[in-house]
């Protein structure tokens, strides 16, 4: 993944302008930047949602919004975690894979929400979740993706325990050692063991 | 399963969730349908000439109601996102939203309308004539309400904004579906009328979800 001279701009504010860099495969990178500084939306340029103002992002020296691969790989979990308040927990993580055209059989799913330690709530409505079981439940994704992937995460550890926060770890560090890659961003500081972390900054147009 | 299918399939399921939400469209219809013979008068001649057209408004206003929440509940927690960025286009998304939201709103206004045509005096050939042109005309009111609904995500008074972009649009649907029984009420040949809402619907079908896609992208 290689980013080149970005600008992005909300409304009439300019967010961060000539901004490059490259990440590459077996990275775990911690997006790192003031509030307002312009994370959310870099995070949010680089999963396609949006489109830079200038500047090119390439992946594999192929443009990024062309590459089917990149969209293969790509993970992008944003502050909200997409699940509907009236499905259960299973349906939710099921209706997720599936668009994603990761459909996988029930066992694996199960199993994914065990090791999230939230099988017992499985056939619960997510409404009726704690803020931390959704986030978990939101999380089992990660879990069912057996391939290197280019993970992107919007403050993934929010809401999560201490138990919560070493799983998900944990999952960086399998994705990693695949040979993929993790951006996040995160308020916490964390510092996985035996995985080099590198630390990407945006600098706020203000400062 | 095909992502388009898991959409239209989750949708249904969460429409079954909420029964007391997902019947408000069809009873809203019965209802303000139902009132137009306490106020203009149990004259049977004068009820039967109307009814068409009372009939339509009412589909159409019913149709509207649901389409707050068709793609608002999905951005505000973010599924909207995931769906824009999976395997599935966005024109695959907007089709699979827009079946969903017919099979929920417009197939029950389908359903009861020979109820409001009985309740009208109207003879049996009008009810039939009556719900063919509903069934051509209520998926271009969902298509073109998804649009609407697509275009005004995420913005204040959306609701108002919606009925103000959609409204006008349906008109030509509202007045081919109504003239259909007019017109053959009046011993002329409906033909015409049925010919132009499927030129419609096929018109809006192939352009109504390629906009919703492209104002998606913008909304989110």
């Amino acid at each position: 993944m290689q980013a080149q001279d970005l600008t992005v701009r909300r409304g009439t504010e300019v967010l961060f302008k000539a901004l490059s860099f490259t990440l590459h495969a077996g990275q775990l990178v911690w997006l790192r930047g003031s509030n307002g500084s312009g994370k959310t939306s870099l995070l949010r340029v680089l999963a396609g949602l949006s489109k830079p103002d200038s500047g090119q992002l390439r992946w594999n020296a192929e443009p990024l919004n062309q590459s089917e691969d990149y969209r293969a790989k790509l993970v992008y979990m944003g502050h909200a975690n997409a699940l509907k308040d009236d499905l259960t927990a299973m349906e939710a993580l099921r209706f997720l894979t599936t668009v994603h055209g990761r459909a996988c059989p029930q066992d694996r799913m199960e199993a994914a929400l065990r090791r999230m330690g939230v099988f017992h709530r499985r056939k619960l409505p997510v409404r009726m979740l704690s803020q931390g079981q959704r986030r978990r439940v939101a999380l089992a994704r990660l879990v069912l993706e057996d391939r290197p992937g280019f993970w992107v995460l919007d403050e993934p550890f929010d809401a999560l325990d201490d138990a919560g926060l070493t799983l998900v770890q944990e999952l960086f560090r399998e994705n990693v050692q695949r040979g993929g890659t993790v951006l996040f961003t995160s308020h916490i500081a964390v510092q996985p063991e035996g995985l080099p972390l590198t630390e990407l900054r945006l600098q706020g147009m203000r400062a | 399963m095909n992502p388009m299918l898991a959409l239209l399939a989750r949708d249904l399921r969460l429409a079954s969730r909420r029964p007391a939400e997902a019947l408000l469209p069809v009873v809203f219809f019965v209802v303000a349908a139902s009132l137009f013979p306490l106020g203009v008068g149990p004259e049977a001649n004068t009820l039967k000439t109307i009814a068409p057209g009372i009939v339509w408004v009412c589909a159409l206003l019913s149709s509207m109601l649901s389409l707050g929440s068709m793609y608002g509940s999905d951005y505000a927690d973010g599924s909207l996102e995931q769906m824009l960025i999976s395997s599935m286009s966005g024109f695959e998304l907007a089709v699979a939203k827009c079946f969903a939201h017919w099979l929920m709103t417009g197939v029950p206004l389908l359903l009861v309308s020979p109820l409001l045509g009985l309740l009208f005096g109207l003879g049996w050939e009008a009810i039939g004539l009556l719900a063919l042109g509903l069934l051509l005309g209520t998926p271009i009111l969902s298509m073109m309400g998804g649009m609407g609904a697509a275009l005004t995500l995420g913005l204040r008074n959306s609701a108002v904004l919606i009925l103000l972009i959609v409204l006008p649009l349906c008109i030509p649907v509202l007045i081919f579906g109504a003239g259909a029984v007019s017109a053959a009420e009046a011993g002329l040949a409906p033909d015409g009328h049925f010919y132009l809402l499927g030129a419609m619907l096929l018109l809006t079908s192939l352009g109504a979800p390629v906009a919703t896609a492209a104002a998606l992208r913008i909304s989110v």
